[in-house]
């Protein structure tokens, strides 16, 4: 062909499917790193301790639910300050991750109206910011421990992965929860009392002793349950999880990852007509 | 493969138009819902009652066009007619119902001036965001960093929150984000009423300074006099079908007739 350029968009061609999703996203992971940037810098911009509350948050929490419950739980709990904030930890990344998921694609969406661009950046960077808030929420964390007097165990290293498997079940379940909420718009409002009710579902205030044995099963489907076992046993235990317990924890975090990202790429045509 | 053009250019030496943006036969159905559901009960209620009425409106209907490089093609008709679903198609945002679209170069969608802006952040980061957002790279975007600032007129304010900007600075620091970089195609979606009078002739003159470096232009106005002026073609849209396309003057002068 002498003069005639290649086309660089040819709809009849263009397929957006689970796969061409993830080159797209591959193509603006500098936006990716721009929202992080963006969401991190912005939340604490006009307060005066800036940064520093993504770790007084938690520790504020902890306190106050040290406080209150440290009397109910005492006998059954040593370092009770410590199992508290490592469960708290697991599970305002969770919270915040796939709130913030919905809130992105719906703040998205004025945007995906008028210019392209791939849907699934917002929910990926919700989830990126939650987890920088995780890594530097360890410090209160280390700094309550060293307070307490609790042993630093060997076993901590394993702590990457843990994080490795939250992340991708807390980015699946983010995708999944945000698609369905642009298409139902009661779905965020019903979500906040759903997570609510999971959280007390979710042996993070009171100690696991407390289940009586009649309901642990109930609690094993619970993928929380697996989540926040992968950081307390190498924090609280000092061991690294069995097979039997990593493999629950790793099939519902690659199986959530995968149904999240295919729920959310088979409908990805339609956000800018909905959103 | 060669095609028909391709033999009549080696034949007759005479440089052939290049095609930028070809529509063919495209179709844009909205679905509209005759009535808001919003929760799963009404929704599972309905489906079950087969109640679920879906409004289909056609915003184009069949359209085909062809704008060629180096054209400044200019887009008018009422509102609602589907001139900015036509945009939404071209730059990837919607995918045609039915027809093909098919693109020859980079496109930059130009964001209605500002959108995607943080007030919070300052005029530099909010550089950097748009770029992004836009589909730039860190190195694409800090290689025209120092342009973009002069052409907005804002270095003294550049490191300020943007939510201290007036509504021209804010407009000014937008139109020089997304045109910073010459895209292959530019498309301009009703921008050309924003600023005061200085800076429309200073976004003017870099709409000169694309066309005649090669760029192809696709805009959409309510503005007919300006678009006289600039634009080499206009096609006049009704309802989804192109009514007329042709010299400015004469698409113009039929667009005010049908109106009257």
């Amino acid at each position: 062909m002498a003069t005639h350029l290649k086309p660089v968009y040819d709809s009849a061609s263009y397929r957006l499917s689970a796969v061409s999703e993830l080159k797209e996203l591959g193509r603006y992971r500098y936006l990716l790193g721009q929202l992080i940037r963006r969401d991190i810098l912005t939340r604490y911009k006009r307060s005066v301790l800036g940064v520093a509350w993504t770790m007084l948050n938690p520790l504020g929490t902890m306190l106050i639910l040290t406080f209150v419950f440290s009397n109910f739980f005492k006998s059954n709990v040593l370092h009770y300050p410590v199992y508290i904030l490592s469960g708290l930890l697991v599970w305002n990344f969770f919270a915040q991750g796939t709130n913030a998921s919905i809130s992105g694609l719906v703040w998205g969406g004025s945007l995906l109206k008028r210019i392209y661009i791939p849907s699934s950046v917002f929910g990926v960077s919700a989830i990126g910011t939650a987890l920088v808030n995780l890594v530097l929420s360890l410090i209160p964390l280390v700094i309550v421990m060293l307070v307490d007097g609790a042993p630093f165990y060997l076993s901590m290293l394993f702590l990457p992965i843990s994080i490795l498997l939250l992340t991708a079940f807390t980015l699946g379940f983010g995708l999944f929860i945000s698609s369905l909420a642009v298409f139902f718009p009661d779905v965020a409002e019903m979500y906040q009392v759903l997570l609510t009710a999971w959280m007390y579902l979710t042996p993070i205030i009171y100690p696991e002793s407390l289940i009586s044995a009649k309901w642990m099963p109930v609690y094993k489907i619970n993928p929380m349950y697996w989540m926040v076992k992968m950081f307390r046993l190498p924090i609280f235990e000092g061991r690294i999880p069995s097979w039997q317990e990593f493999l629950p924890a790793s099939a519902w975090a690659a199986g959530m990852l995968v149904v999240g990202w295919l729920y959310f790429t088979s409908r990805t045509e339609e956000y800018a007509y909905r959103v | 493969m060669l095609t028909v053009s391709d033999v009549i250019e080696e034949k007759s030496g005479l440089p052939v138009s290049q095609p930028m943006i070809q529509l063919e036969n495209v179709s844009v159905d909205y679905r509209l819902p005759s009535e808001r559901i919003g929760t799963f009960k009404e929704y599972a209620i309905r489906k079950l009652q087969r109640k679920i009425r879906i409004n289909k409106f056609s915003a184009l209907k069949g359209v085909n066009l062809q704008i060629n490089k180096g054209e400044v093609f200019g887009l008018i008709g009422n509102n609602g007619a589907g001139k900015s679903t036509m945009l939404k198609v071209i730059s990837k945002v919607l995918k045609p119902t039915a027809g093909r679209v098919v693109i020859y170069g980079k496109i930059a969608p130009l964001l209605e001036l500002g959108a995607g802006f943080h007030p919070e952040l300052s005029g530099r980061e909010n550089v950097f965001l748009n770029g992004a957002l836009l589909g730039y790279s860190r190195s694409e975007m800090e290689a025209v960093f120092d342009d973009i600032v002069e052409f907005s007129e804002l270095r003294q304010f550049i490191d300020s929150p943007v939510r201290a900007y007036s509504s021209g600075m804010f407009a000014r620091l937008g139109f020089a984000v997304a045109t910073a970089h010459m895209p292959e195609i530019l498309i301009l979606d009703e921008i050309l009423s924003v600023g005061d009078e200085s800076f429309q002739r200073k976004c003017n003159l870099r709409m000169k300074e694309f066309q005649q470096s090669g760029a192809t232009v696709l805009m959409v106005s309510h503005a007919l006099d300006s678009l006289e002026g600039m634009c080499n073609r206009v096609a006049w849209i009704d309802h989804g079908i192109i009514q007329r396309t042709g010299k400015p003057q004469e698409v113009i002068e039929a667009y005010r007739g049908g109106n009257l």
